[in-house]
């Protein structure tokens, strides 16, 4: 009696009656997961609401120090990125395998912009001094609050990124899966799903972008 | 009639089929191992901290090995045994079984996830071998972030733990949700599965920002990045809110699956349909909602506003309702039920004594003014240990004893189990009782040292940790002389009607023999009993 | 009946004029509580023992659903009951934590692992808090390092200490006697042994108590020399609270540094360089806004009038001495750079 029996359109699992069942059944704990995640940076922008609220002119007199034009551009390439892995689904559901494979790697591509242009911009608050806690040594604004803007900033930017680390790895390993051929119209869940955890990285950034650079 | 196909326990051989296997019983087992080398470590401390209490004045420990341990004990009770223990082993085996499911919906992350458990509590362990923090569980900021003990790696095998714990709670949802045998509707699922749910609920929205936030204390601790340190301009209260937010859910992601336990309990030994499947079913699920509201009572001498306070202090009471919802209709099922007496029964009986004055004494502290003087004292000791202990373990053990027949294919001694239920309630008396009146007289928690005056109480509420752990230890000896020794279980040794008894003891690897109905309700007292009997039962 | 209920409970005696509400409500809730309990076991118990069963064949039982009135009526009647309960407690929460307008307010200070209180006319204490009988008394509490709390059982009463914040906490002692004062908050190594003591006095005890307190210091060594100048002046420093700000040790804190000061030329917020002598350190005590050092908060209030000529020359002879000390560079420390308000009654305050 094996767990797992092969069809046509993918392993069907022996507590499953149906492949369709199983399927809808890793959409759902990935959004399960998926909420979860959120959770993770509501934490964290709890934090942020919380001492922008104790904070205001310290915050808008801080984030005023952000780059903005590093920031825009990665929102541009994340929001692009987030278009080329639905454009690959979309290419795997027509079956279009060469193409599948060439948005993926788009897509790492812009994953690995936006990860090369934040540690530049993080390059260069370091050089300013604006850096985390006990370490902050910016001149032109006194540390009180302003620190905490700082340290924010760099925990949610970093957790972010992290989250962007790891979904590149994850599409790396589709890109290889895709070449191989695994995936074809009738049967691409890994696909789907970490294209919806990529989805989820760039929807972050959405909150971000607004958050530490925009408002002021 | 075909071969019958073997039991889980014998499916496969060697240790590989064991740490590599896909099926939640075995999981489950391991869990159990687990969970239970965990209540031991954790007792241990227990041990040595009461018997430090035994004198007012300093002897037998150094202050600072105090403080860790109890730090210690606090982690390895809540987040690896408490936590994990009654979801991840009974949830485990019997969710899918009482689903009518062949496995759960994700087999590889709840394999996965407890693989992560035991990298979690490596890292807290080797925290502990390594200095040990002396924080105490909560953690609180700025102590947290200056204590000269190596706080990082506790902290994070704590966070490695909540992933753990996700992982359980998301396959709990999906498995839940997608695999409820055909026909089975969520009105006729047993009570013990909503609890689980309701459980998965709170697991999967309160365990990320508790991970957040211990996250950030080993991150300030190690670097000082000073996000709640004063002299940034932070503050520390907010670190309380963040762990509070996790850590009072916490409390029912611990205590809802015993209820769910005691739930099962009640009608089998009763032979009764529940008093009111409704009341039980969604008071679990109006305990995960509403218990997302009451954190700020762990606040109230921290300095939040009145508005906070009041707020929740409402919602508090609230909260308690759902309980009182419970307690009234377990007793209610009994009613004209047909009961017996066995282990599991008397283990109900203590579990509605203590839980109902456990819940109680919350509503007490829960009263605002009140809380000024128990805050942080005995009494608040007293009261979590009523519930985390006279609740969970208690329906802990209930559920060892009732399901122990389905788990391992062997009977327990009953007459042994009542006779330890019964010390295990005494002991537990003992050792909490006292520190009501320690906590009325005023003794603060977490103290090394203390005045002359609470000798006496220490003294007792000492003997009765002896007894409490003794007694455990009884119980863990007869369990595991009647795993090899034990007469062999039949298939339904209690008359049960749920789904988990209508497979053979134990359960073959993909839990039934033969299909069955699962319209023919999982409490039908009522009704003749179906023909369930599997066919391994009658050869 | 209260007595009885007390000694049973092992509760302290009522000290505060607030505990015997307080108690009240506490024996309300615990009988309730117990009498709830054991009617919950008492009726499990005969129901377990009216339906036991006798024969090994299982019957079959009626399947009795809960009436809805029967439901509604209890969890209903509960709910009022628990809230009942709440909105006692909270009235007398909110009158703990709404001070009377006269209360003598008095700062305390916790630190790993003591207590310090500072009087409105200036004296200072370390653990022994001295109150009189009969009048209510507001404390303003803040932390120096992490948070403790503030504890005395036979007032009933208790406020964590947070570092970063002043939290307050009101009582009025209704008789004469000594209490602990216990650290709730785990706090380190030495938690358990935070401890300090109230000594509540009657109206004319406490007047004594506060004049002796007054008197002129008259401290042993203080014989004019350079170095029994500098020792009374450290004293000085400290009961005038200036050490809550100004270190000795080179830890930055609220104000800068006393030590490896004296003689060294100081950086202003108006761009200048000052060197620190005693024509500077005497006018900083005087005019503490006239010249404001870099990276620092003019949140210091004046101490004209407050310290005498002698008291100030002392302090100047203090930090002179401290000229040898080698700073240490140190992160913040997770301190209150909290704006203190000074000892009420120095004129010139900073609120």
């Amino acid at each position: 009696m094996s767990a797992v029996v092969e069809t046509a359109a993918g392993p069907l699992h022996v507590q499953y009656d149906s492949l369709e069942r199983q399927h809808t059944t890793a959409r759902l704990g990935m959004w399960v997961f998926l909420g979860s995640e959120s959770l993770l940076f509501a934490g964290l922008l709890a934090l942020y609401a919380a001492y922008r609220f104790v904070y205001p002119a310290e915050f808008h007199a801080a984030s005023a120090h952000a780059n903005l034009v590093i920031g825009t551009v990665n929102t541009y390439v994340l929001l692009t990125s987030s278009l080329t892995v639905a454009l690959a689904i979309h290419a795997t559901r027509h079956g279009n395998r060469r193409r599948t494979v060439a948005l993926l790697i788009a897509t790492i591509a812009l994953g690995f912009t936006f990860d090369v242009l934040k540690i530049i911009e993080y390059a260069g608050h370091l050089r300013e001094g604006l850096a985390p806690g006990a370490y902050y040594a910016f001149d032109e604004l006194p540390a009180r609050g302003v620190v905490l803007y700082v340290t924010l900033y760099y925990l949610l930017t970093g957790l972010h990124a992290l989250h962007v680390t790891g979904g590149i790895c994850v599409l790396i390993w589709l890109a290889v899966r895709a070449q191989r051929g695994a995936f074809t119209p009738a049967s691409h869940l890994a696909l789907e799903l970490g294209g919806l955890y990529w989805h989820l990285v760039d929807l972050v950034w959405i909150f971000l972008w607004p958050l530490l650079y925009l408002i002021r | 009639m075909t071969t019958d196909p073997p039991d889980y326990l014998h499916a496969e051989r060697g240790i590989r089929s064991w740490l590599l296997t896909s099926d939640h019983k075995r999981i489950a087992l391991m869990f159990l191992v687990a969970t239970l080398l965990s209540l031991a470590l954790g007792g241990a401390f227990a041990m040595v901290l009461r018997t430090k209490l035994l004198e007012p004045g300093p002897w037998l420990i150094e202050p600072i090995t105090y403080n860790r341990l109890f730090t210690l004990h606090g982690v390895v009770m809540v987040f690896m045994f408490m936590i994990p223990a009654i979801p991840a082993v009974f949830g485990n085996f019997m969710l899918p079984m009482m689903l009518g499911a062949k496995d759960l919906a994700f087999p590889r992350i709840n394999l996965a996830s407890f693989y992560v458990y035991l990298t979690g509590a490596a890292l807290a362990l080797w925290g502990m071998i390594h200095g040990g923090a002396d924080t105490g569980w909560t953690f609180y900021a700025p102590y947290s972030t200056s204590s000269p003990t190596d706080v990082a790696p506790i902290a994070l095998g704590v966070f490695v733990l909540g992933v753990s714990s996700i992982m359980t709670g998301l396959n709990f949802i999906a498995t839940t949700h997608m695999l409820r045998r055909r026909g089975l509707r969520w009105h006729d699922m047993p009570i013990f599965v909503w609890a689980i749910y309701a459980t998965s609920i709170i697991q999967v929205i309160a365990t990320p920002v508790l991970g957040l936030a211990v996250s950030l204390v080993a991150i300030d601790h190690a670097f000082q990045l000073g996000i709640f340190n004063p002299a940034l301009g932070g503050d520390p209260v907010l670190f309380e809110h963040l762990f509070w937010f996790y850590s009072h859910p916490a409390v029912y992601i611990m205590i809802l699956p015993a209820m769910g336990v005691i739930a099962e309990v009640v009608p089998t030994f009763a032979k009764k349909h529940p008093f009111s499947y409704n009341a039980l079913a969604y008071s679990s699920l109006g305990i995960a909602f509403v218990g997302f509201l009451t954190w700020g009572h762990h606040l109230f001498v921290a300095g939040i506003s009145q508005f906070d306070a009041a707020v929740f202090g409402v919602m508090s009471m609230f909260v308690a309702i759902f309980s009182a919802i419970k307690v009234f209709t377990w007793i209610g099922t009994l009613y004209r039920g047909s009961i017996t007496f066995n282990t599991p029964m008397l283990y109900f009986f203590a579990f509605v004594y203590l839980f109902a004055f456990g819940g109680m004494t919350g509503i007490a502290v829960a009263t605002t003014s009140l809380d000024v003087h128990w805050h942080d004292t005995y009494f608040v000791i007293a009261h979590f240990h009523f519930i985390m202990i006279g609740g969970t373990l208690t329906a802990f053990l209930a559920a060892l004893h009732y399901w122990f027949p389905k788990m391992f294919g062997r009977m327990y001694p009953e007459r042994w189990g009542l006779v330890s239920a019964g010390l295990v309630f005494a002991g537990f008396n003992l050792t909490f009782v006292p520190q009501f009146l320690l906590g009325n007289a005023g003794m603060p928690r977490r103290y090394y040292a203390y005045p002359d005056r609470f000798h006496v109480l220490n003294v007792m509420s000492t003997l009765g940790a002896y007894l409490l752990g003794a007694s455990l230890i009884l119980t863990l000896v007869y369990l595991l002389i009647s795993l090899r020794w034990g007469k062999p279980a039949p298939a339904n040794p209690w008359g049960s009607r749920s789904f988990e008894w209508r497979s053979p003891s134990p359960p073959p690897v993909h839990n039934f023999v033969e299909p069955f109905d699962p319209r023919k309700g999982t409490y039908a007292y009522d009704e003749p009993p179906p023909d369930e009997v599997p066919a391994m039962e009658r050869t | 009946m209260n007595e009885l209920l007390r000694r049973l409970l092992h509760l302290p005696e009522q000290r505060s004029s607030i505990a015997i509400g307080i108690d009240t409500l506490h024996y309300t809730v615990i009988l309730a509580t117990m009498a709830g309990v054991t009617l919950a076991a008492a009726v499990a118990a005969v129901f377990l023992f009216r339906y036991r069963r006798s024969s090994s064949a299982i019957p079959l039982t009626p399947r009795v659903v809960a009436p809805l009135w029967l439901e509604v009526g209890v969890y209903g009647g509960l709910l009022a009951l628990f809230c009942a309960w709440w909105v006692v407690g909270f009235r007398q929460y909110r009158e703990i934590e709404t001070p009377p307008p006269d209360a003598i307010p008095i700062y305390v200070t916790a630190k790993q692992w003591m207590w310090k209180f500072a009087y409105p006319a200036g004296p200072t204490s370390q653990d022994a808090l001295v109150v009189p009988v009969g009048r209510p008394v507001k404390l303003i509490l803040t932390s120096r390092d992490v948070i403790h709390s503030f504890y005395v059982p036979e007032f009933r009463l208790k406020q964590d200490v947070v570092p970063g914040r002043a939290e307050m906490l009101w009582f009025e002692a209704t008789e004469a006697g000594t209490f602990d004062v216990l650290c709730t908050q785990y706090c380190g190594t030495r938690h358990s042994l935070m401890r300090a003591q109230v000594i509540a006095l009657s109206g004319a005890d406490y007047a004594r108590w506060l004049d002796a307190a007054r008197a002129p210091l008259t401290l042993p060594g203080a014989k004019g020399d350079g170095q029994g100048l500098a020792e009374r002046g450290h004293q000085i420093a400290a009961e005038r609270g200036c050490l809550r700000c100004h270190t000795t040790d080179g830890t930055r804190f609220i104000g800068p540094t006393w030590a490896n000061s004296f003689g060294r030329t100081r950086h202003t917020t108006d761009g200048r360089d000052v060197l620190i002598d005693e024509a500077y350190l005497t006018e900083s005590m005087m005019d503490p806004r006239a010249v404001i050092a870099a990276g620092f908060q003019p949140v210091m209030p004046s101490y004209q009038g407050v310290l005498t000529p002698a008291e100030t020359s002392a302090i100047v002879e203090y930090i002179r001495s401290l000229r040898d000390v080698e700073p240490v560079r140190t992160v913040p420390p997770p301190a209150a750079p909290l704006a203190f308000p000074p000892p009420a009654g120095t004129p010139g305050g900073n609120p």
